[in-house]
């Protein structure tokens, strides 16, 4: 890797890493896993002036039950996610969707923290974010807040934080009674990301028809997306498959899809029709199962 | 009785310096004041060079020096073409270039400095002012009259036309019986994307006058000479050294504007200077595989034989001539018959220069294509006549035999094609799967089963047919401790030969397989050789070595006959002893080693010492067949496509080492439906690479693949004497079509006859959705 030159450092507290990316504004970019900022830098796409190495950091590394609720550190890896036991249990489209992304190695050094800040239209992590509406902690000099994921992610690579914001924490509701999880994608060949990633959480009610249903899909438009119409279109009905399908049909409604060399903007809304109905079988399976 | 060691799955001699990291690629070597390099490179597929501003660059931090074309021109020869063909078009083709870019990545400045960061970001300080001319990246737009020309001089984009005809056509002009099929295929351009990209350090000493080189390359005496022309600096005082190289498939057998450069720029400077290709550089710079349009007519009668091929092939060239650019597609016309006694050949190349970079030998060079394009006639025929694709195979082979000549001209030294299809219709259960076929469509389900059988021209070649000698050399020298050191011309590069090398000399000379070390790639050590491509190494570099060896047995014999007493005939080598048949006298191998050096009791007048070289002239090529067989799975709303079984029998002749046999076939399958799945290099219009990097280039990945059931079929040579055939290519020859006949075949019910590569899920659902009641998948 041959980047264009940069100051290189590393902050020993998190009060330090903000006030030096206050210090550097635009000229400065946090790098954790690197698996999102580096692949810039070496095309010389990136190249900060300063590059503020948050991820020895180790107390944004930490997986927690808290209530209904699980926060994971920000600098927590996807290895760790896809292995926690923790997850699997009481989250599992988390460590559904961590076993999806890149391979072994990226999964070892990239963060779930790092992956939500970069908003790449095509990572795996937005998709379960939008679908649980998880939220994220944003630390700054001047305090701290929780941004939901529904306000976060505002199109391609732009999310809500404020300069000088640090995404610290993501907090995701456990999953329920009655429930299950399921993430599916259609892998791009070549960078491995989705180009089209479903997020899905159906929640049952005691007759066994669907309570609600929370469906993210991310690969298929500029930003992930909640597919609301799609939830609509199945809540209070029975999960029959004839009404999966149908209600997956909604998956695109309103989407401006996008196209590249891979997938035209028709495949990609098919794709992601295709994969919310699998995605919606596989939830409602497992929240059968549970019951 | 000796220790049987040929044939045996012996482990590799490489491995354990590889997997534990310890191996020397070229950029682990650093040399003392080593300077490093980077190009300024043509953003534009085809523009006139008004104007470069080296200034900024040149004051640079770090930077020892910048040179243009113009720094170069008269001084440093061209990117030499080894190819010669009748009427062929070799435009210049200068290190750098010189008023003209004509493709997108060719090099134009080169910077040297102290560091390969600094000289990145001096790189970039190089101002280039550029009229933009209209590119021509369609081959078909190129060669039509009034097409921008790569090459003004030239008048048109033509490289060569060649013609191979053969058979008597007239034979079947006005039969009725036999009908015609048209039908265009694509081959697409692909990357050879080795694990390690190039790299080169040329260090030049002044004192001496000398120029040693690291390389990652295949040939690394060839280089040696071509280097020295383009350097004039005189072929005895120049050394390639190929350390280990990191794959190459085809893509290091070449000499690259890059080598040049850094060999100038270090005579220039007096010190070593290293490049190191980035894995952009490598996707854009390095040479391409493929790239042809295959416009067929077909001609078969209705029970199946096929009567005759014609085919026009449009071979993309690129802008410029690699080292065997226009021999690739001679190739595919040379084998486009395959293993099937067609009477009728008609094969028009013509090559075509475009706006991109060069096309040269990638993994197979030429017989893939052919491969692909006759495996794909058979099958829609087969589709045609609603045959089963093994019957119009079986048809049309010729009868096992030797030295079957086609209406190609081509001799085929051995072949038995119904055994190696017979084998694999068993190995995976072929009548059980079209059953199985038979149910899952009832149900809808899209189940398919690809055949092929190629056959390939491999241990390439005798020289009268090659550009630059087709012979290999062998050394085998016993040192004086009875330890052997083997040199080989050849230049593997991960595909085992120093250990069936080894195995070949432990067994003709009887001594321990670790007392033997085989060395190739420094063109100091092996005094002559040629290099590795072609499936050649163990073939022809490997019979050079028998040779070798029979020579030192020979003169050991004699050493230990007049020692003991004995005729030499009576003697037998084994477990490191010289003794006679019936083991009443024996000698030490280390002592009779001893004597050749010390020499005190040689027989009278034979010159002391143990080191023979031998050079092996194969007579023919040989041809490798094989059948494989793949089932796939295509999504019937997706049209994703699973490989879920492959099944190969592969017939290399004699197998030294089976499992160095089973890692090039397994490597050869992968990289085969990589181009049947995945891969495409696409320019656009202007000549812009629009897969440029591997976040858009897909390569093959474990994930692809299920567990390949592997067989094979041992039919000797009778080429050489060890009976070898070659492997290196096989896999990819045999799979690509494997791949596309089962998607196909899946298809059949919608009436889908072809499907160009790569088989994208979204060529595959635009399929399905048009097939369905309401065109809705």
């Amino acid at each position: 890797m041959i980047p264009e030159p940069f100051e290189y450092h590393v902050p020993k507290t998190l009060e330090e890493a903000a006030q030096l990316i206050a210090q550097f504004g635009e000229d400065g970019k946090l790098l954790a896993g690197g698996h999102s900022l580096l692949p810039l830098m070496k095309l010389r796409l990136a190249s900060p002036k300063h590059l503020i190495d948050i991820a020895r950091l180790d107390g944004l590394r930490y997986i927690n039950e808290k209530d209904a609720y699980i926060e994971i550190g920000a600098l927590t890896t996807h290895y760790r996610i896809e292995s926690s036991s923790l997850l699997k249990e009481k989250c599992p489209l988390l460590p559904m969707t961590a076993r999806e992304i890149g391979d072994v190695q990226v999964r070892n050094k990239g963060t779930l923290g790092g992956s939500l800040a970069h908003a790449d239209p095509a990572a795996d992590w937005p998709a379960a974010a939008v679908a649980l509406d998880a939220e994220l902690k944003a630390v700054s000099t001047t305090g701290e807040r929780w941004v939901p994921a529904s306000k976060f992610f505002m199109g391609l690579m732009a999310t809500a934080l404020n300069p000088g914001e640090i995404v610290t924490a993501i907090r995701f509701p456990a999953l329920p009674a009655r429930s299950g999880d399921a993430y599916l994608k259609h892998r791009h060949p070549a960078s491995g990301f989705a180009v089209a990633g479903v997020a899905v959480r159906v929640t049952l009610d005691e007759k066994g028809a669907v309570e609600s249903a929370r469906v993210g899909i991310t690969g298929v438009a500029t930003a992930a997306y909640r597919a609301s119409a799609v939830e609509e279109a199945i809540q209070g009905k029975s999960p029959t498959a004839r009404n999966l399908l149908h209600a997956a049909s909604h998956a695109a409604d309103g989407v401006e899809a996008t196209g590249d060399l891979y997938a035209s903007a028709e495949y990609r809304s098919h794709l992601a029709r295709v994969y919310t109905e699998r995605a919606l079988a596989a939830a409602v399976e497992r929240a059968t199962a549970s019951r | 009785m000796a220790t049987k060691i040929l044939g045996e799955r012996i482990k590799r001699k490489e491995d354990p310096e590889l997997i534990q990291g310890r191996g020397h690629f070229v950029d682990d070597f650093k040399l003392d004041g080593m300077l490093h390099m980077a190009f300024a490179r043509s953003p534009h597929g085809h523009a006139k060079i008004i104007s470069i501003n080296t200034e900024a660059a040149r004051k640079a931090h770090g930077v020892a020096a910048v040179l243009t074309g113009e720094d170069i021109k008269g001084k440093l020869g061209f990117v030499p073409c080894a190819a010669g063909m009748e009427g062929l078009k070799v435009p210049d083709h200068p290190c750098l270039a010189m008023e003209r870019v004509r493709y997108v990545g060719e090099p134009v400045a080169a910077v040297i400095a102290t560091d390969r960061y600094l000289a990145t970001d001096a790189a970039n300080l190089i101002e280039v002012e550029y009229e933009m001319l209209p590119a021509v990246t369609d081959m078909e737009k190129a060669i039509e009259e009034g097409s921008p020309l790569v090459h003004e001089s030239f008048g048109d984009n033509i490289a060569f036309t060649a013609k191979l005809e053969g058979g008597d056509w007239k034979s079947i002009e006005g039969d009725p019986s036999v009908k015609v099929l048209k039908q265009r295929l694509i081959n697409q351009r692909l990357g050879p994307m080795a694990m390690e990209t190039r790299g080169v350090i040329a260090s030049y000493s002044p004192g001496e006058d000398t120029l040693t080189v690291w390389s990652s390359t295949q040939i690394p005496h060839i280089l040696k000479t071509q280097l020295s022309l383009m350097t004039k600096i005189d072929e005895a005082r120049c050394r390639v050294i190929a350390p280990e190289v990191g794959g190459a498939f085809g893509s290091k057998l070449n000499v690259y504007a890059e080598e040049g450069v850094a060999c100038f720029a270090s005579k220039m400077l007096g010190k070593p200077v290293k490049w190191i290709e980035g894995r952009r550089e490598n996707l854009a710079v390095t040479i391409h595989g493929r790239d042809q349009i295959n416009d067929l007519e077909i001609y078969y009668k209705p029970d199946g034989t096929v009567v005759g091929l014609k085919c026009r092939i449009l071979a993309d060239m690129g802008a410029y001539h690699q080292l065997l650019t226009p021999a690739i597609p001679t190739l595919t016309a040379l084998m486009i018959l395959g293993c099937y006694d067609i009477k009728n050949v008609a094969v028009e190349t013509i090559g075509v220069f475009t706006n991109k970079m060069s096309t040269d030998a990638y993994r197979g060079a030429g017989r893939p294509e052919a491969a692909y394009i006759i495996e794909r006639v058979i099958d829609m025929v087969a589709h045609e006549l609603n045959m089963d694709p093994v019957d119009v195979r079986m048809r049309n082979f010729p009868p096992p035999g030797k030295d079957i000549t086609l209406a190609t001209g081509v001799s085929y030294d051995t072949a038995n094609y119904q055994k190696t299809l017979k084998k694999v219709l068993k190995l995976s259960g072929y009548s059980k799967l079209r059953k199985e076929q038979q149910r899952l469509r009832k149900k809808g389900k899209y189940l398919g089963i690809g055949l092929s059988t190629y056959v390939e021209i491999c241990a390439m070649g005798p020289s009268s047919r090659m550009p630059a000698g087709g012979w290999e050399s062998g050394t085998v020298r016993v040192e004086v401790t009875g330890k052997v050191t083997v040199l080989s011309g050849a230049s593997p590069h991960g595909q085992g030969e120093q250990t069936s090398f080894a195995q070949i000399v432990a067994e003709e000379l009887g001594v321990p397989y670790d007392d033997i070390t085989v060395y190739h790639g420094d063109t100091a050590q092996v005094p002559m050789g040629i290099g590795t491509f072609g499936s050649r190494t163990t073939a022809v570099g490997g019979t050079a070595i028998f040779y070798a060896a029979q020579r030192v047995k020979k003169k050991m014999a004699r050493i230990a006959a007049h020692k003991l007493g004995v005729k030499p005939g009576e003697l037998v080598f084994e477990d490191g002893k010289i003794h006679t048949r019936d083991g009443s006298k024996s000698i030490a191998f280390k002592a009779v080693a001893e004597e050749a050096y010390f020499a005190r009791e040689l027989p009278p007048g034979m010159e002391p010492g143990l080191s023979e070289m031998y050079v092996f002239e194969p007579p023919n090529y040989t041809y490798p067949f094989g059948a494989h067989v793949a089932v796939t799975e295509v999504d019937e709303k997706t049209g994703e496509v699973k490989l879920r079984n492959y099944f190969a029998v592969d017939d290399c002749g004699r197998i030294l080492n089976p499992m160095l046999v089973d890692g090039q076939v397994h490597g050869g399958i992968a990289q085969g439906v990589g181009q049947a799945l995945v891969e495409s290099l696409i320019y656009d219009e202007n000549g812009q690479l629009l897969t440029g990097s591997l976040m858009d280039y897909a390569i093959p990945r474990a994930t692809l693949f299920p567990w390949f059931e592997c067989a094979n079929t041992e039919t000797r040579t009778p080429v050489n004497p060890l009976g070898v055939k070659g492997v290196g290519e096989a896999g990819t020859i045999g799979s690509t079509p494997a791949i596309v006949n089962a998607v196909v075949d899946a298809l059949s019910p919608l009436g889908v006859r072809h499907i160009d590569m790569p088989l994208k899920p979204e060529k595959i659902w635009n399929i399905l959705k048009q097939a369905a009641p309401g065109g809705q998948a």
